[in-house]
């Protein structure tokens, strides 16, 4: 067609204008910290693992997962969650229930018997583990992972720690725990179960070229309380333990448990299971302020468990026990009244806290201990060179997912240190914050709460109480996910540029800037749900 | 075909055949025949593919008309007067996007104050508008002048007013030998757009153009314009050979032989004139007429050429520049240029004061003997108007 | 609502697209093989509301007619930052004209089609609010009157703003403009009698009219494919922020059109035949302050002395808008 001079135009030419040359900033696309990933203790990517959830690719999502965490199955039942207390959808709705798609994946890969492959290259280092419990568990399956000979030795006969030790059944059924340990084995690693290590030395002179420590804290802390001599008191790690080797300890018909923690309600809970017609938990400050996890406590009062709050035990007989009343002082601190009350109890059960018991080290006197702990530097080693240590014996938060995470964080360490090189962790700390989302985008969803057995069916047996998703609302609660500080590809910023200057490059590759045309508006930014394009200065 | 006819009808019949693809209307006197006329034509289907568009305003008949012919439709509108002023800037976007539409401008006074009657004032308005203009002397050449201006303009890529005079033709009845279909089919080829709206082959039309190129997009419309002295008269001949009779071309001599006075017009006007010359002619008075079919655009040569043995010319104009004189007087002094021809300019027949034999007849006496002011205006009531002058000073 | 919503994969039908879905329910500007109708290279303002808003319309009805359509457009800034010669932005055969006589253009065009038996070939005018409720207006009507076969879009930025921000028709009251500027004892725009256009095309009866916005893309997607299904003569009103006219950041244009339509000033609905059928409920209604408050054009609304009759004036326009289209509904029957 002939086209008139200059009145009529070629289609597209315009693209030989390249607008870009307006610009002062331009977009660029990020990566930032996910709060919940920021607060996960054993430093999951947990947004990663839910964006690959959420089209329905569970096992690759299960596969994501353990890259840092083989314990999806056991977290998705007894980790406290810190990532779901920091959810920016708790600001919209209510956070994202990361804890049921964990356990969702972890369920989906035992039910699929999804296996880990053994290392493809082997490293020639040997490595030993000396406690089986989620430290040392963890760090035998990221140190095998990169190719090491990994053995670890327990005293215990049944490798887990305070998983199989602590944690009741009706928490953490033991088909689930054994799946996930077993998988570890199945990679190849030595477990030395029964075997007591009593010189960390000798057994580095066996031919590890390193060894991780992590014996956990397994001394249930005294209390002095006048008791009479017929008195009944019991440690609540023992009572825990026994249940679980089958030694049930005798603990009559009304029990007290004396401590506000986690190990104070899983032993009311299990004292209640067990036969006990009345279980009361005394503690001496107020609910808010007790360590145990709120749900757990919510759980332990559902199934009939009674508090006293604000009590002390001033004395312990035979049949009876005397309590204190406490009051909050202008500073919170909770100070005696004077006034006492009496209750039943055919025992009394401390639950009062752990202390590490280093007398299971034997001959490892040159290595440092301070305040009950034993210090590591920040590559988790101790005082002595290829001695690393984690989980409940260093200082640190004593949960299975802190464990978790010492044993992946010193099997990065001892990796580098066997391999002479050092590892180092590139910090994110540009943590995504509520206000920096455009939740405009996200539709309205709210959280799906897990079914929990009725309440009065749990104390009749260890039944697990708290059921899983099924898929459909996994997916669903996977979907709520807000992908903080990362893009999902929800195509906004491919939409909304009034310049076509953002150019999609297909499915899981994201999207690029043609700076060529883009000229800096900032759009794109402004509505990226997630927060993950910013402005930066140009030229 | 020989028929008593009224002038707009003629039009009418003519415009349908040559197969128009969209008409728009909007009624203004004297044009409405014409497009009434064509209305019914469509209605019983005796016009068939085409649409006919009444529309709100005659803005708005050249905007629909433009997009038609943008979208490669043969297109015909026709207006007049106030019509023709209110969608002015339209014509200019018409030319300007070089779509070869045909509009019949049925010429009438422009207001204020209001008049329905004859004179050029409407068309000459838009003489700088890039449209090709042609002026009929004959309801005949009117309807003729219509076949040839769709060839034309669709040759050229460019639009064309057919100028005829408001009721002296377009509601005259006459003879007119109005086209078979037959001939205009041979005459006129079918409609091929230069550019054309098109799905599969894109453009952008209407471009917004700088200082960096307006000036060469002016000069190229020009040339193109100025083309249309070639084409004019091709088409004329063409027209002759088909149709047997000569009808359009640039210009028309009368008695030019010998003359030296030239009396120059457009339009209806120049049947008068001529009598009066044939009168003149018999009293052996050297004048002769030269009749501007082609105002637009205006063909200096030929006219330069028509006039080479002339002494004297004489411009009898239906409108005229306010504040300086004639129109068709300036475009007339390009061709006079170099020589020292005399040149008087008539004004005559505003708002459709008759141009009576008499009146002509004793001006273009006087004329002949250099006994005029350089700008007469024709039995203009001379003491009325100084009076009305003198009281208007006097306020 | 002319859109399906789509009822929960993340971001739902709220982003632009959702990798969650099936391809056929993605939105067309999701598509990597979109046409862009509007091409990169255009000179508009960074941020500008109607570049978006053109590209969206345009490709939807690309979408809809199967690439076959032509679009006339009037004078404004569309045209004059798509089309300065030697470069042209479009993809589809366009056309400029005038000013005031796009919807008669447009007229043409399809006269023309249909005369040529091509009425495959659909045709959109298009243009801002001057060339709409102002200076084309009367065309715009014809149009509508005789219900020629021609879908016009208006994106409406609220005023003159290819000649520098002067005041329109379909400016908004107390907004200042170069034309009404923010002086004197009531600065700013008028409170005249408003020209809403949507209700004017409505009562001519046309087949279908609609609003949208740059913020609601499924919506706008949904409402030029379903116009794409109707002859006749059809009217979308598209709010289309303008960070020079409305002195509102570049990056915000989105933004404030989102706030536009949940304060309620801009109500989202469509009609057929001239009866409203749907519209668009608030999902998070704010006060009009919120809108106001991102735009220099209301800034002596604020300052240096806050004018609450002017806000609430404004606010009870938005709460009459919200009463008369039923902006507000039940939590249980929105999505």
């Amino acid at each position: 067609m002939e086209k008139p001079f200059a009145i009529t135009l070629a289609v597209n030419s315009s693209l030989n204008n390249h607008t870009g040359s307006w610009r002062v900033e331009k977009p660029e696309y990020v990566h930032r910290m996910p709060p919940c990933n920021s607060a996960c203790p054993a430093g999951e990517n947990i947004q990663n693992w839910l964006y690959i959830a959420e089209d329905g690719s569970y096992e690759a999502a299960w596969r994501a997962l353990i890259i840092e965490n083989p314990f999806p199955a056991i977290m998705g039942r007894v980790c406290y969650h810190p990532c779901e207390n920091v959810c920016n959808r708790a600001e919209l709705d209510q956070s994202v229930g990361i804890n049921s798609i964990e356990r969702f994946l972890g369920d989906y890969a035992i039910e699929k018997a999804l296996t880990i492959p053994a290392p493809a290259v082997e490293s020639g280092f040997k490595v030993l583990v000396i406690g089986a419990g989620p430290a040392g568990l963890s760090a035998a399956y990221h140190l095998r992972s990169m190719g090491h000979s990994v053995t670890v030795r327990d005293a215990t006969h049944a490798p887990g720690g305070m998983m199989r030790y602590g944690i009741p059944q009706y928490r953490l059924p033991r088909e689930v725990l054994d799946a996930e340990i077993h998988r570890i084995k199945d990679m190849g690693v030595t477990f030395e179960m029964n075997t007591r290590v009593d010189d960390v030395h000798e057994a580095l002179d066996e031919g590890f070229d390193a060894l991780f420590l992590a014996i956990g804290a397994q001394l249930s802390k005294r209390a002095y309380i006048p008791a009479s001599e017929a008195a009944r008191i019991l440690d609540a790690i023992k009572v825990l333990h026994g249940v679980e080797d089958g030694t049930q300890p005798l603990l009559g018909r009304k029990v007290v448990v004396y401590g506000g923690g986690n190990t104070a309600m899983d032993v009311a809970r299990t004292a209640k299971r067990l036969g006990a017609q009345e279980t009361i938990i005394v503690y001496r400050r107020t609910r808010d302020k007790a360590p145990a996890n709120d749900e757990e406590i919510t759980e332990a009062l559902e199934e009939g468990i009674l508090v006293k709050w604000l009590s002390t035990i001033k004395h312990v007989d035979e049949k009876t026990l005397q309590i204190e009343k406490m009051a909050l002082d202008e500073n919170g601190y909770p100070q005696p009244t004077g006034e006492f009350e009496t209750l039943e109890a055919d025992s009394l059960i401390l639950a009062l806290g752990q202390e590490v018991d280093f007398s299971l080290l034997g001959n490892s006197a040159d290595l440092d201990t301070k305040d009950g702990v034993m210090p590591v530097d920040s590559t988790m080693m101790t005082s002595h060179p290829g001695i690393f240590a984690g989980g409940d014996m260093v200082p640190a938060d004593r949960t299975v997912t802190t464990g978790v995470g010492h044993g992946k964080k010193a099997a990065r360490n001892i990796d580098a240190w066997l391999r002479k090189t050092a590892f180092e962790k590139l910090e994110n700390r540009d943590v995504v914050t509520f206000d920096q989302l455009n939740t405009w985008y996200y539709t309205d969803a709210p959280h799906i709460v897990r079914e929990r057995l009725d309440a009065t069916r749990r104390a009749k047996d260890f039944s697990e109480v708290v059921k899983g998703l099924d898929e459909t609302n996994a997916l669903f609660e996977a979907r709520r996910c807000m992908s903080c500080g990362n893009c999902f590809e929800c195509d906004n910023c491919f939409g909304v540029c009034p310049d076509n200057a953002i150019i999609k490059l297909g499915p899981g590759k994201g999207f690029e800037i043609n700076l060529d045309y883009c000229k800096g508006c900032g759009i794109c930014v402004a509505e990226c749900p997630s927060s993950s394009i910013v402005m930066v200065p140009d030229k | 075909m020989l028929r008593q006819v009224e002038g707009s009808k003629a039009v009418a019949d003519t415009v349908a055949m040559c197969r128009p693809q969209v008409i728009c209307a909007y009624p203004i006197s004297p044009q409405t025949h014409i497009v009434e006329g064509l209305s019914a034509l469509v209605k019983s289907e005796s016009l068939r593919n085409c649409e006919f568009i009444n529309v709100e305003s005659e803005f708005a008949a050249m905007s629909v008309a433009i997009g038609a012919s943008a979208t490669g439709a043969r297109t015909y509108t026709a207006t007049a007067s106030q019509g023709l002023l209110f969608m002015v800037e339209a014509v200019y976007n018409a030319s300007g996007l070089g779509l070869p539409i045909v509009m019949t401008v049925a010429n009438r006074a422009i207001g204020a104050p209001i008049n329905i009657w004859n004179d050029h004032s409407d068309s000459m308005s838009q003489r700088d508008s890039g449209w090709i203009q042609l002026y009929a002397e004959t309801n005949q050449e009117a309807a003729d002048l219509h076949v040839q201006a769709f060839r034309i303009a669709e040759e050229l890529s460019l639009p064309i007013m057919v100028c005829m005079d408001g009721f002296i033709l377009t509601h005259a009845y006459e003879r007119v030998d109005v086209p078979e279909q037959e001939q205009v089919d041979a005459y006129l080829p079918a409609y091929t757009p230069r550019q054309v709206l098109d799905p599969l082959n894109p453009v952008s039309i209407g471009a917004m153009v700088g200082p960096d190129a307006f000036t060469e997009v002016k000069y190229i419309s020009h040339m193109k314009n100025l083309s249309a002295l070639d084409v004019i008269p091709r088409a004329a001949s063409q027209f002759q050979e088909i149709f047997g009779r000569s009808s359009g071309g640039l210009i028309r001599g009368y008695k030019l032989d010998g003359a030296q006075t030239v009396v120059i017009a457009l339009g209806s006007v120049l049947g008068t004139i001529k009598d009066v010359v044939d009168e003149m002619v018999a009293a052996d008075i050297p004048i002769g007429v030269l009749g501007i079919i082609a105002f637009r655009p205006f063909p200096t040569e030929a006219v330069r050429s028509a006039l080479s043995k002339a002494k004297r010319v004489i411009v009898i104009e239906k409108a005229f520049q306010v504040g300086i004189g004639g129109i068709v007087i300036e475009n007339v002094r390009a061709s006079l240029r170099g020589s020292h021809i005399a040149d008087y300019t008539l004004i005559a027949g505003l708002g459709g004061r008759p141009i009576t034999k008499q009146s002509l007849a004793t001006y273009l006496d006087r004329a002949c003997k250099d006994a005029v002011d350089e700008l007469t205006f024709l039995d203009l009531d001379q003491s009325l108007a100084d009076s009305e002058i003198a009281r208007e000073a006097g306020r | 609502m002319s859109s399906t919503p789509i009822k929960f994969y993340q971001v739902g039908s709220f982003a632009i697209g959702n990798r969650l879905l099936p391809a056929d329910d993605r939105s067309i500007q999701s598509d990597p093989s979109r046409t862009n109708a509007l091409n990169s290279g255009h000179r508009a303002c960074q941020g500008c509301g109607e570049a978006l808003g053109a590209r969206y319309a345009l490709d939807a009805a690309m979408r809809a007619t199967n690439e076959q359509i032509i679009a006339v457009n009037a004078t404004g800034c569309l045209e004059v930052f798509s089309t300065p010669y030697p470069e042209s932005s479009w993809r589809i055969p366009w056309l400029h004209s005038l000013f005031g006589n796009a919807p008669a253009v447009a007229t043409g065009v399809a006269a023309a089609l249909k005369a040529q038996g091509k009425s495959d070939i659909r045709v959109i005018a298009q243009g801002g609010d001057g060339a709409t409720v102002d200076i084309g207006f009367g065309a715009l009507s014809g149009m509508f009157e005789r219900n020629d076969d021609v879908l016009y879009i208006c994106y409406d930025n609220e005023a003159y703003m290819n000649t520098g921000v002067q005041r329109s028709g379909a400016t908004p009251p107390a907004a200042r403009t170069a034309t009404t500027q923010a002086v004197g004892e009531n600065p700013g725009n008028v409170f005249g009698q408003g020209k809403n256009l949507p209700r004017i095309a409505m009562a001519h009866e046309i087949p279908y009219v609609a609003t949208a916005t740059v913020a609601d893309l499924r919506d706008l997607e949904a409402k030029v494919t379903k116009a794409m299904s109707f002859r006749g003569a059809r009217y979308i009103h598209v709010l289309v922020p303008c960070p020079l006219g409305w002195g509102s950041q570049s990056c915000d244009t989105i933004k404030i059109a989102r706030l536009a339509t949940q304060s309620g000033l801009f109500p989202v609905f469509e009609a057929e035949n001239g009866e409203v059928v749907a519209s668009t409920p608030i999902r998070k209604r704010v006060d009009v302050e919120e809108y106001l408050k991102l735009q220099v054009r209301y800034s002596h609304l604020f300052a240096p002395t806050r004018r609450d009759d002017v806000i609430n004036h404004l606010q009870s326009i938005a709460d009459k808008n919200i009463a008369r289209y039923n902006l507000l509904i039940d939590e249980s029957e929105s999505i």
